[in-house]
């Protein structure tokens, strides 16, 4: 907060050039603070590590030199990628799930009194114990892992699509009433794009916790993907292993959720907040 | 040419808006309707939008029911109303892609030079001033070419410099397109400036106390405040809404 309004005051006057030095220091740790707190949790870690046997806490190198094994003989990728096609199907499953159910309980009290208690009572499921039921009823190929993520992806989306839907002003909604807009112009050209900034706020957090659905359904069972992956260091104790598939799933999370931001960038969504 | 017979209208909460409002105006004139807050003036306006059906009562335009929102009727609201992704030609354009059949309307570039945005036309909403955005609320009233245009306080949320300035391009734009209008509107000098009658509404339910008309000569400047009939015309209006309220005798 002191260095904030400092900052601001040198700013505006532009004359305090005996501050300078410290406010470019500022600007420069500011820039640089991410690397610096990496380094830090590594340098910690090394230390950490020194103290105990590697199969309780493997050190940063040794975890780095497992990493380069596993992408080298191509098991690291393999995994990942059969993970990422059980997350991305769910994400689009219980996306399209969200928006068949947020449609109706926006424009219907009906459809709302009707359906939401059912959307609440999802989120309440834990779905680490409803999922041995997905896999009795259907197996434990990837189509059950695609349904957990669709679960678990399903509530933070549909309650975004909501709330978006909804979120055209009174105003907006007479205007369009004047100008005579059929329900499906007003659909398209109103609540659609006032909803964008809501749903892509949903589709962020469903992205990252689809992985969390992935890993959940594969660690119950499954011989391929990272959830595997980490059980199979486990049972070896194998802990560089372990902790190479938490970082790559951490790593496959940031993607996703990167990768929606910028689908969000090109749409220009930020301009849509009204 | 728009006709409004004996409206009243009370809310499902039992809130009685408006009781028995009539009001008649021919082609080309500007009617303003001043009165005290939560009169009744904006419902008064939903029901001539067709927007809101009456509990009573009965409006035509051209000799044909109004039942349900015409594009032969524009609106403008005291929010501008535009949409934060599309830019002012867009916003403006917005009339001609819902719904409206016909070719009689005015281009974008046309309007934009009438309203005096040159230069903003991919401008967005959150890029313009407030008088601006009005600027462009109005222009998409005007596209369609509507025979009446109802304004809901549009200048209401503006400051002082920029109302006079937008009022007297309103006057101007309204004469050269010939376009019935309906403005509410809490500023008597306001009304007085625009207006060829001033109706004075009574607190709620809103009805009728009185019409002044306005005399004043065509094309109007703001220079005009300063005559004397300018100041007795204002006085007329003061006048009619500082009258001691006298309810109708009520028959058991």
């Amino acid at each position: 907060m002191f260095v904030f309004t400092n900052r601001i005051r040198i700013r505006d006057d532009g004359q305090a050039s005996s501050s300078r030095p410290v406010l470019l220091a500022g600007r420069m740790l500011e820039r640089f603070a991410p690397l610096l707190s990496l380094s830090l949790f590594i340098g910690v870690w090394h230390w950490l590590s020194l103290r105990y046997p590697p199969f309780i806490l493997p050190g940063p190198g040794s975890v780095a030199q497992r990493f380069l094994e596993k992408i080298a003989d191509g098991s690291l990728p393999f995994h990942a990628l059969v993970t990422l096609s059980e997350a991305l199907p769910g994400l689009l499953l219980g996306t399209l799930a969200a928006f068949a159910l947020g449609i109706p309980i926006s424009r219907s009290r009906l459809a709302d009194r009707l359906l939401s208690p059912f959307i609440v009572a999802s989120q309440g499921v834990p779905f680490i114990a409803v999922a041995p039921l997905l896999f009795i009823w259907f197996g434990n190929g990837p189509l059950t892992k695609v349904l957990v993520c669709a679960l678990v992806v399903f509530f933070p989306i549909v309650i975004n699509v909501i709330a978006g839907l909804r979120s055209a002003p009174q105003t907006l909604r007479d205007l369009f009433r004047a100008l005579n807009a059929t329900p499906a112009q007003t659909f398209m050209k109103l609540e659609l794009p006032a909803a964008l900034p809501f749903i892509f706020a949903g589709l962020r957090v469903g992205g990252t916790l689809s992985m969390v659905g992935a890993i959940a359904g594969e660690f119950l069972s499954a011989d391929r993907g990272l959830g595997f992956l980490i059980n199979l260091g486990n049972s070896f104790y194998d802990t560089p292993l372990v902790i190479v598939g938490v970082l790559t799933i951490v790593g496959l999370a940031l993607s996703v959720y990167g990768a929606i931001r910028l689908a969000e960038r090109a749409l220009r969504v930020e301009r849509w907040a009204a | 040419m728009l006709i409004a017979e004996h409206i009243s209208h009370t809310y499902p909460n039992g809130v009685e808006a408006l009781r028995q409002f009539s009001l008649q105006l021919s082609a080309g004139q500007f009617m303003a309707i001043v009165g005290p807050s939560g009169c009744g003036k904006s419902t008064l306006l939903r029901v001539l939008a067709g927007l809101l059906r009456p509990t009573s009562g009965k409006v035509w335009l051209a000799g044909e029911p109004v039942t349900q929102p015409s594009p032969r009727i524009g609106m403008m609201f005291q929010d501008a109303a535009l949409l934060p992704w599309r830019t002012v030609a867009q916003n403006i354009r917005l009339p001609l892609e819902l719904g409206w059949r016909g070719n009689a309307h005015f281009s974008v570039e046309e309007l934009i030079q009438l309203v005096g945005l040159r230069g903003f036309e991919h401008a967005y909403p959150r890029e313009l001033s407030g008088g601006m955005a009005q600027r462009v609320s109005l222009a998409r009233a005007l596209i369609t070419r509507p025979p009446v245009l109802l304004l809901d306080e549009p200048f209401g949320a503006l400051d002082a410099m920029t109302r006079e300035n937008l009022t007297a391009a309103l006057e101007g734009i309204l004469r050269a397109t010939q376009t019935t209008a309906v403005m509410v509107t809490h500023s008597i000098a306001e009304a007085v400036f625009l207006a060829d009658q001033v109706v004075v509404s009574s607190p709620r339910p809103g009805r009728p106390l009185g019409i002044v008309r306005v005399t004043l000569p065509r094309p109007r400047h703001w220079g005009m405040e300063s005559w004397p009939e300018f100041g007795h015309l204002v006085g007329q209006v003061r006048a009619l809404l500082a009258q001691p309220l006298v309810e109708p005798a009520r028959v058991n």
